[in-house]
């Protein structure tokens, strides 16, 4: 592939993207959460039983109807902070802090995928394949753990954590393989190949993955050798893969600031034809991009199975897929601003549990936060006019 | 009808664009503002034209005061306006786009074609335009365009006509016969503005000259000035155009294309058996309009053009067929035609900027590890050794002025072990003082021994630079000839006349 001499599609549109990612207003994600949560409260309060009721007599009480509307938003609210950072009315320390780590626990895979997508995010390439690369990275994992017992426990989790990240990085590399040879459209690709991804992980466990007296399409119980040690005692869900989620924001840091292959990558993200005028192999370094994007997501994976599901189900790309786009997007995709938003984003999660159970508000209205992020994020034109900022250098001109 | 400018300010932000400047144009006078890039001459004709309202200062016509809040005002008021781009539609004929916004109608609103282009021929009879009514404009050459968009002010009644940079797209034969045009325009007692930083056509044509620098007027010309003192009062110091080019001492042909054919993608050759060689310490320039395969041939050296057939040879080696890396690791150095787009990533650092194509190679990377002081301290010297205008080496390369970007790509360039530059139209859009530089460094890169190939599409710049020019036209050369035989050749077989 070396030798192709590929020529890259008209630099506008990826360029951009890259462009927006570094230069934009940093105060800009900060506010998009900001303003979601006051949609979101909204809504909690739309749907509450008792605001409903006190709507209905508020001419009368009117005093009723803002009690109510502060009691659910305020209860759910707290709610969400029990379930994802403190719980205070636990009985002990110990107790209370179950909800933080298990924050933790969820912001790993989201984490470590949104690193992923924000590196192809950096080098101009819409990777939407977050989900697809997840799985085969898993089904990979899964593989090596349930039928290549033969090593002593800690190669063999090693060979697990690779064989994911390798299904990641092949299932990844391939859509750049194909952007560099066929000039195909790495969004169709990667949008397509996670049907693929996700059909063919539903036909692998009900057939040669299914465990034997499952009645849901699930894999056996992986071994015990081969899943992510637990960090915190077996009270909590806190495993390793939050380890190698703080080294691989560290190491997408050095890859993306401080080597020459990230150097390449920002150069074809913001500039297409000048790298390929300055001699850079454009079809490799996207054969690169996507693998490197992809093995990040596969990592991802292996977390998800090896550290918190402990066996392989239809549901392990969940929604982590999607939920690594905003979380790389609300980052700037810079690995410090993907870790944060990857914490607020397993907060999220975690939180969502317990304001559920306890205030009765309904799951949904996390994803409803969730999905008014990513709109509020590619919509700044509104956030800086809802928050009076002054207009971006390029709307003026 | 006679225009006065008086006093004009206008501001923006910080950044004085035109400051207490007055000019007055006569009727049936050619009236040149001549000026560098960025020293006003567009944002006053804007002021005039009503796109932008000035902080103060005031506009007379006929000694009348008036004020335009937009170009429709300024238009009834009889301004007209050329734009260096064209504001034509390319699907609409040359009537509908002559009409365009004022359209003839006939009684109920139908719209009369018949009296458009009745209109559009006598205009284009009147001076020699030579203008079909029905004509697609997008089919016809830039030349042609600029006419109908002359004719579009004429239509209007425009007594003060402005021409904005008219010449920048067009062939030496068209600049001559707009130049024809204005002439035709002044004995009708037209007033003209006309906006250049080109020399050569002001002393030609300009009754007045007004000169601007930084937004402010530094005072009256005579086209009978030498170009030496226009230049240096356009820049304010001391200019030799000539430059000081001595003669070349060419060796032996290191650098030789053979038989070089190649076809784009709908099969069309863009490159037409074109051969050439080059000697040690020697600039050939390839000489011609745009877009006939100058393009092609510069990406064919440097391995960008895929379906090439022929040789091109440097020092023996055959360059075809190599990877650009490989192209670049000879010894090819390359000023690409367009710097913002193929010459720098303007969202990049000046520093990083100019390690773009060395990044994985020591001494910028060990290991994989960028070697970032050593980047810094190359990035600071090089800033200095070429001139780089700029606060700091991590300011955005996107950030700096054209003249200051391509210094960056030269110190890039020419940073490395070179066995032959290849320099694509290099001073286009730059200033005066930037082109001197950028002149300067491709004498001397010449005069250290290396085979040096310019192309350049401006007969000025050609005869310049050129130690010997090969005119190319619809990708053959037409003819290798020595800088001095007489423009009116070169221009001739810039037409494809050989």
């Amino acid at each position: 592939m070396s030798e192709i001499n590929v020529k890259p599609e008209a630099s506008g549109r990826a360029a951009k993207l890259a462009k927006d990612l570094v230069s934009g207003n940093a105060l800009i994600p900060v506010l998009a959460v900001l303003a979601s949560f006051v949609v979101g409260g909204i809504l909690i309060a739309l749907s509450n039983e008792n605001v409903q009721a006190a709507a209905g007599y508020f001419f009368a009480r009117p005093g009723d109807l803002f009690n109510a509307v502060w009691q659910s938003v305020f209860g759910a609210y707290e709610a969400l902070f029990r379930g994802s950072i403190y719980n205070y009315q636990a009985d002990n320390f110990g107790d209370g802090i179950l909800s933080l780590t298990q924050t933790l626990a969820y912001a790993t895979p989201i984490t470590i995928a949104g690193l992923g997508l924000a590196v192809a995010f950096r080098s101009g390439l819409f990777n939407i394949g977050g989900t697809g690369q997840i799985i085969f990275g898993a089904v990979a994992s899964a593989v090596v753990a349930l039928y290549l017992p033969i090593w002593p426990g800690p190669l063999h989790f090693l060979v697990a954590i690779l064989a994911g990240v390798l299904g990641g990085a092949l299932f990844g590399g391939f859509v750049g393989f194909l952007k560099a040879t066929t000039g195909a459209n790495e969004v169709i690709v990667t949008i397509m190949f996670n049907y693929v991804a996700v059909f063919m992980l539903h036909y692998s466990l009900t057939t040669w993955l299914k465990a034997p007296l499952a009645l849901n399409p699930q894999s056996s119980p992986l071994p015990q050798d081969t899943l992510y040690p637990l960090l915190a005692g077996t009270k909590y869900p806190l495993h390793a893969g939050f380890i190698v989620m703080l080294l691989a924001v560290a190491g997408v840091w050095w890859l993306m600031n401080r080597s020459s292959v990230g150097f390449h990558f920002k150069a074809l993200g913001h500039n297409p034809s000048a790298s390929r005028v300055a001699g850079i192999n454009i079809g490799r370094t996207y054969f690169l991009v996507m693998a490197v994007s992809g093995a990040l997501a596969g990592l991802a994976g292996t977390s998800q199975i090896l550290g918190t599901e402990k066996y392989l189900g239809t549901g392990v790309a969940a929604t982590y897929g999607f939920d690594a786009i905003t979380v790389a997007l609300l980052g700037r995709s810079n690995p410090i601003g993907v870790l944060a938003a990857g914490l607020l984003f397993g907060g999220l999660r975690a939180g969502a549990v317990t304001m559920q159970a306890n205030q009765n508000v309904p799951i949904d209205i996390v994803y409803v936060v969730q999905s008014m992020i990513v709109l509020f994020i590619a919509a700044p034109p509104l956030v800086r006019s809802i928050f009076f900022m002054p207009k971006s250098k390029e709307a003026k001109a | 009808m006679k225009l006065e400018l008086r006093g004009i300010t206008k501001r923006f932000g910080s950044l004085v664009a035109n400051s207490d400047v007055s000019l007055t144009v006569m009727p049936g006078e050619i009236h040149c503002l001549l000026g560098e890039n960025g020293a006003g001459k567009s944002t006053l004709m804007n002021v005039l034209y009503g796109l932008y309202q000035a902080e103060a200062g005031e506009i007379l016509l006929d000694d009348k005061v008036v004020k335009f809040a937009g170009p429709g005002d300024a238009m009834a008021a009889g301004i007209g306006m050329v734009h260096q781009h064209f504001m034509l539609i390319p699907v609409f004929t040359v009537a509908e786009n002559v009409i365009l916004g004022h359209e003839p109608t006939k009684f109920g609103g139908v719209l009369d074609m018949a009296a458009a282009r009745a209109k559009v021929r006598e205009i284009s009879d009147q001076f020699g335009f030579d203008l079909d009514p029905d004509a697609i404009v997008g089919d016809l050459p830039v030349g042609v365009q600029q006419r109908v968009e002359i004719v579009k002010a004429l239509i209007s009644n425009a007594k003060v006509l402005v021409f904005d940079e008219p010449t920048a797209v067009l062939t030496p034969q068209e600049t001559d016969e707009l130049m024809t045009i204005m002439r035709a325009l002044r004995e009708r007692g037209t007033a003209i503005v006309f906006i250049t930083h080109k020399l050569r056509e002001v002393k030609e044509v300009a009754d007045k000259i007004t000169v601007l620098r930084l937004g402010k007027v530094v005072g009256e010309a005579s086209p009978k000035d030498s170009a030496n003192d226009l230049a240096s009062m356009m820049v304010g110091r001391a200019v030799d155009l000539e430059g000081s080019k001595t003669a070349a001492k060419p060796g032996k042909a290191s650098f030789v294309v053979a038989g070089l054919s190649a076809e784009n993608r709908s099969g069309t050759k863009v490159l037409d058996d074109v051969s050439f060689e080059i000697h040690d310490g020697e600039i050939l320039v390839i000489a011609g309009v745009q877009g006939n395969g100058q393009t092609e041939l510069t990406e064919a050296i440097l391995g960008l053009q895929s379906s090439t057939a022929g040789s091109i040879q440097l020092n023996g080696q055959e360059l075809l067929g190599r990877s650009v890396k490989s192209v670049l690791d000879m010894g090819v150095g390359f000023v690409p035609e367009d710097r913002t787009e193929d010459g720098l990533v303007a969202d990049f650092t000046i520093a990083e900027n100019l390690m773009l194509d060395r990044a994985d190679r020591k001494p910028f990377v060990s290991g994989l590890n960028l070697q970032l002081k050593y980047l810094r301290e190359l990035a600071t010297k090089l800033v200095s050794d070429f001139d780089v205008r700029t606060q700091s080496i991590e300011t955005k390369a996107g950030k700096l002025s054209g003249g200051n970007q391509q210094k960056v790509v030269l110190a890039r360039e020419l940073s490395r072990e070179l066995k032959l530059l290849v320099a694509s139209q290099p001073t286009r859009g730059l200033d005066v003082g930037s082109i001197e530089f950028v002149h300067e460094q491709i004498v001397k890169t010449r005069d250290s021994g290396l085979p040096v190939l310019i192309v350049a599409t401006e007969l000025d710049e050609a005869v310049q630079l050129g130690d010997r020019i090969a005119v190319m036209y619809r990708g053959k050369i037409v003819g290798i000839v020595p800088s001095s035989t007489p423009r009116a050749v070169l221009g001739q077989m810039m037409a494809g006349i050989s």
